[in-house]
């Protein structure tokens, strides 16, 4: 049996009055990707933020590794290797791409080992290489999806979050987002992967997750929710 | 004098001038850009910083002297001090306050500068106190233009600290996040970077420039009271917004532009010297109309 790397028990999680998790567990296991769908608003970012400390949530736990980091900062959990990638990029505009890079390392302090990590980055996303002295903003959206994952990658992750990747791109760059997603998980980065795009995450994940209006209305492995009835209805058109 | 001397020996105060604006423009701007908090008790922090380097200097004078190594001794001990101060008052005032409106924080900035300015006043009986250094009057003569050395020395040191502050914020990972963190928290948070502590270290950057400005104020001017911080507060506002507040090298810009415009402002004629507070705020409100963004000032850019 492979060790499980996150566990959500029973998760509940409010903005203000609105009960935007209603109990939701969930669980990654060493080496997966896991992905967690669902439609507008049903509480897949929520999830995430709830696992990365971003928001609390009122009542259940969230392990990480066997730990409990319910009530850690957020920046004590990356240190702890869970990154995530949040949706619509929020890299640094106004900075360079390669000074995005570096704050992803933040953690570390060791000069060397953020060149090793940069030129691992560089190697997987060559184009960021050629303008890692341009300013983020001038990036276009996919090259952006590119140097937020690239800067997630910098902390070196055990598990990595990834809030939508796919969200506004062109098709033939939503399949090179997913190749680069495989290719990382292949290199040992377990993933929990957040995508309104059913039909690629389904075709990359092992397992996933259904969501709406803040429960889990089905589980599965990712062929039988490729297959299912519902989910083809549902999510994946005809 | 001819017209080419009073040009230069304008372009000597300006300098002086716009050094201590800039200085204390760099925590306005700071501050700002990182938590969108007009910090109205900024120049308190610059009178605070005075005083203790008064208190300090007269501790030590009677070792180091009252000459530039005593100077810079104070000037150093009253930065740490009074950088330690702001981040007091940062978790003491503001970070229970920065969830609530924006209007609250706004207003406890307003109380915590009313604390320091009336403290003052009580611990030194509302009295100037005579800042006294031993320095020596020599200087540069240029015709009719005189120069002091103390003067050069000013300036010299805002440039240092101009210089290491760009480098700070530019070269390291401390300063680099100090960037980011005016760009995206909740992004920071996921890098790992612990805002709070970045918030802190910001008050205590901006504190201990303005600390120093104090210092340099005592120096230049011979002596030092309790309301010296209440204008140059203003003043300080002035020059952030004239660079675009928010912005690092703006307030820079922006005080050297104020500190110049103002010296040269009090030779128009008509217009004497006291009409010269009268010019810096005109400048405010003129720009405040035409370039609301000031001149280093970001637009937003967006792309999807
Ligand atoms: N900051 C917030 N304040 C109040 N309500 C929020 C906030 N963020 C999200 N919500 C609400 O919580 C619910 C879940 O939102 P969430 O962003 O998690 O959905 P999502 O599944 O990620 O949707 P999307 O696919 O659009 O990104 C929604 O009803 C949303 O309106
Ligand atoms: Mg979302």
């Amino acid at each position: 049996m492979s060790e499980t790397v996150l566990t959500l028990e029973n998760v509940e999680t409010y903005y203000g009055k609105i009960h935007a998790l209603r109990g939701i567990s969930l669980s990654v296991k060493q080496g997966q990707i896991v992905t967690l769908l669902g439609a507008n608003g049903a509480g897949k970012s929520t999830t995430l933020r709830t696992v990365s400390g971003l928001v609390r949530c009122a009542k259940g736990r969230v392990i990480f590794l066997g730990k409990d980091i319910t009530r850690i900062d957020p920046h004590h959990i990356v240190r702890r290797g869970l990154i995530q990638v949040p949706e619509g990029r929020r890299i640094f505009k106004g900075m360079s791409i390669q000074e995005n890079l570096e704050l992803g390392s933040f953690t570390l302090k060791d000069d060397a080992e953020r060149r090793r990590r940069m030129a691992r980055v560089f190697d997987i996303f060559p184009i960021l290489e050629q303008r890692r002295n341009q300013d983020a903003s001038l990036l276009s959206g996919g090259e952006q999806q590119m140097l937020a994952m690239g800067r997630g990658l910098m902390t070196d992750p055990k598990l990595l979050l990834l809030d939508e990747p796919s969200m506004g791109l062109a098709p033939f760059l939503v399949q090179e987002i997913m190749r680069i997603i495989r290719r990382l998980n292949e290199d040992g980065v377990t993933i929990l992967l957040v995508e309104q795009n059913a039909k690629v995450a389904l075709k990359l994940a092992d397992y996933g997750y259904v969501l709406e209006t803040g429960r889990i209305v089905m589980e599965s492995d990712a062929a039988s929710l490729q297959q299912d009835e519902r989910i083809i209805k549902a999510y994946l058109g005809t | 004098m001819s017209t080419l001397d009073i040009l230069l020996q304008q372009l000597a105060n300006g300098l002086i001038l716009g050094s201590f604006y800039s200085l204390v423009a760099l925590g306005y701007t700071m501050v700002y850009g990182i938590i969108m908090l007009l910090n109205f008790a900024h120049g308190d922090i610059y009178m605070v910083g005075a005083f203790l380097g008064l208190a300090i200097l007269t501790t030590i004078g009677s070792v180091l002297g009252f000459g530039w190594g005593g100077i810079l001794a104070a000037m150093c001990c009253s930065m740490i001090i009074t950088g330690l101060l702001g981040v007091l008052i940062q978790r003491v005032a503001y970070v229970p306050m920065l969830s609530a409106p924006r209007l609250s924080i706004l207003i406890t900035a307003l109380a915590v500068s009313m604390v320091l300015y009336n403290g003052a006043m009580a611990i030194t009986d509302g009295e100037y106190r005579a800042f006294t250094v031993d320095l020596g009057f020599e200087g540069i003569e240029m015709g009719a233009v005189f120069i002091t050395y103390t003067q050069v020395a000013l300036v010299l040191a805002t440039a240092v600290l101009m210089v290491t502050l760009y480098l700070f914020v530019h070269r390291t990972m401390w300063g680099k996040a100090m960037r980011a963190i005016a760009i995206d928290k909740d992004a920071c948070r996921l890098m790992g970077i612990n805002v709070n502590a970045v918030i802190a270290l910001t008050f205590f950057v901006g504190s201990a420039l303005a600390a120093a400005a104090g210092v340099m104020a005592g120096v230049y001017y011979g002596s030092i009271h309790f309301f010296m911080g209440f204008v140059i507060g203003l003043k300080a506002f002035t020059s952030a917004v004239i660079g675009g507040i928010g912005s690092i090298p703006g307030a820079m810009l922006g005080g050297l532009v104020l500190g110049l415009l103002e010296a040269f402002g009090t030779q128009i004629p008509f217009i004497g010297s006291e009409w010269k507070d009268v010019f810096a705020f005109a400048i405010l409100i003129l720009l405040l109309v035409f370039r609301p963004t000031g001149i280093l000032g970001k637009t937003e850019i967006e792309r999807m």
